[in-house]
């Protein structure tokens, strides 16, 4: 579980984050929406801790990320995976070193051990004879795939993804969202996703936080955001005639 | 304002980058891997610089001493001495910043620009020290090596240059490169190297990792990374030639 009080962020005079609070369960997905320069991904950033907040706190399992010293955070880390927007894979590394990179600099198992589990991670992912690519040799729902199987290659116990549907197709944004939900269930993570993909908010939206100029506007489940009423949700949500006639049948 | 600002952020940079590597093993591969990238990869340039420019020395040196009172050996003398002093490790190291600081910074500030070390910070890694101390320790312990190559090529090209246009005899200039040598002169210019190599990978790193926006900011950073490399090489030959040869 993830706790979120009153966080705020500034970069100079300007308020990206207006002290949000909320708390993010275990074993569901829970996704941020907002329109583009909402200050979503100044929140994941500062939740992560690669945006220092200017007040307020972030709560994982409890623990206070705040008063932790460096070796604290540096264990919190390891219990953390990140999928980025662009998957962040390295460049001069193949899709076999990506994977095995974190049990590289943080266990001590065999090379046995790291290719069972380099194995699994991939084969989770449903990737097949792709270990001696260069992540520029891949598609891009590939390398994205590749990049969930880095975040879970330690068994995380917190999974943040940042726009994992941009850049892709609408078929492959389904598999990308599945795999993340499967995975979210099946090793009981707090995940924490960005979207303003709107298939993704009702399709797995376990719970949904809506922010709006950096201010938590309302926040609930993709059951309840058909009901809900907020003019700044409503217009974002079902801006598209589609998702108009969608709300309007139900 | 800049500059000072500049400075502080480097100041802070460095300290973070000599920290203790998260696992020897995987440092020692990536120092390895940098020595080859940095350093081997640049033979081709050395060797051809430093032939062509050992020759040039000779061919001026000798128009400009061609007196019947000067020896004819003053020539290998001159141009032996220009190599060890000046040419092996300021203007090589000049001519790394760069090729290799453009390297370092781009490779850097694209993986800044692509979230890869935000990748690494969110794994708990110190990615400054990371990415930057392996070439730190590969460019400093590779870069005499660069040198010392460049100075023995340089004395070729100037000995094949003055006896392919015979202005001076083959033992002349043998003698002349002989004739009072220094190995101090030697020393200094591995220093000097090892200083060099210190400000070319340290500087292109820092341009590079605070790379802040997309593939035209990528392209700053390299040049920002070559400028300032060469502008330090320049100031630090000048203290460090004060100190060591006053």
């Amino acid at each position: 579980m993830i706790e979120l009080v009153n966080v705020c962020k500034s970069f100079d005079e300007k308020e990206v984050l207006k002290g949000i609070s909320t708390v993010f369960q275990q074993g569901q997905t829970n996704l941020i929406i907002g329109q583009s320069g909402s200050g979503k991904t100044v929140l994941l950033k500062t939740i992560v801790g690669l945006l220092d907040m200017s007040s307020g706190d972030v709560l994982y399992d409890g623990r206070c990320f705040k008063s932790m010293n460096v070796n604290e955070r540096k264990s919190l880390h390891q219990e953390i995976g990140m999928l980025f927007q662009g998957s962040a894979l390295f460049d001069s590394s193949t899709v076999e070193e990506n994977v095995r990179f974190p049990m590289d600099m943080f266990t001590n198992w065999s090379v046995e051990q790291k290719k069972e589990r380099v194995k699994f991670c991939l084969d989770r992912v449903h990737l097949d004879n792709v270990n001696d690519l260069l992540p520029s040799e891949i598609s891009g729902g590939m390398q994205k795939r590749v990049a969930i199987a880095r975040a879970i290659a330690l068994n995380p116990k917190y999974l943040f993804c940042d726009e994992p549907n941009s850049g892709l197709d609408p078929k492959t944004s389904i598999v990308i969202d599945e795999l993340i939900q499967e995975i979210t269930k099946e090793f009981d993570i707090t995940t924490v996703i960005n979207t303003h993909d709107m298939n993704s908010v009702i399709g797995m939206g376990d719970k949904i936080l809506f922010i709006h100029n950096g201010k938590k506007h309302w926040e609930g489940s993709k059951d309840d955001i058909f009901i809900a009423q907020n003019e700044e949700l409503d217009s974002f949500i079902f801006a598209s005639k589609l998702f108009r006639s969608i709300k309007e049948k139900r | 304002m800049s500059l000072f600002y500049h400075i502080g952020r480097y100041s802070l940079f460095i300290r973070r980058v000599f920290s203790r590597p998260e696992k020897h093993g995987v440092f020692i591969k990536q120092v390895v891997r940098e020595i080859d990238k940095l350093g081997v990869d640049s033979l081709g340039i050395v060797i051809i610089i430093s032939t062509f420019i050992g020759a040039v020395i000779t061919l001026q040196t000798s128009y400009n001493i061609d007196m019947p009172l000067i020896p004819r050996y003053t020539i290998g003398l001159a141009a032996r001495d220009s190599i060890l002093l000046e040419f092996s490790s300021t203007i090589v190291c000049l001519i790394l910043a760069g090729k290799v600081g453009s390297n370092i910074a781009s490779e850097i500030g694209t993986m800044r620009v692509t979230e890869q070390i935000d990748a690494l910070d969110v794994m708990g890694i110190n990615s400054k020290g990371f990415l930057v101390l392996p070439k730190v320790v590969g460019l400093m312990f590779i870069i005499p090596f660069l040198v010392i190559l460049s100075m023995a090529i340089g004395i070729i090209g100037g000995w094949l240059a003055g006896a392919l246009t015979g202005v001076v005899p083959s033992s002349e200039y043998i003698y002349g490169v002989q004739y009072s040598f220094k190995p101090f002169y030697v020393v200094y210019s591995l220093i000097k190297s090892v200083v060099f190599g210190f400000i070319i990978a340290t500087v292109s790193s820092y341009w590079g990792y605070y790379t802040d926006g997309g593939a035209l900011e990528v392209g700053k950073s390299s040049t920002m990374a070559v400028v300032s490399s060469s502008v330090l090489i320049l100031l630090f030959n000048l203290l460090l030639t004060q100190l060591l040869l006053t």
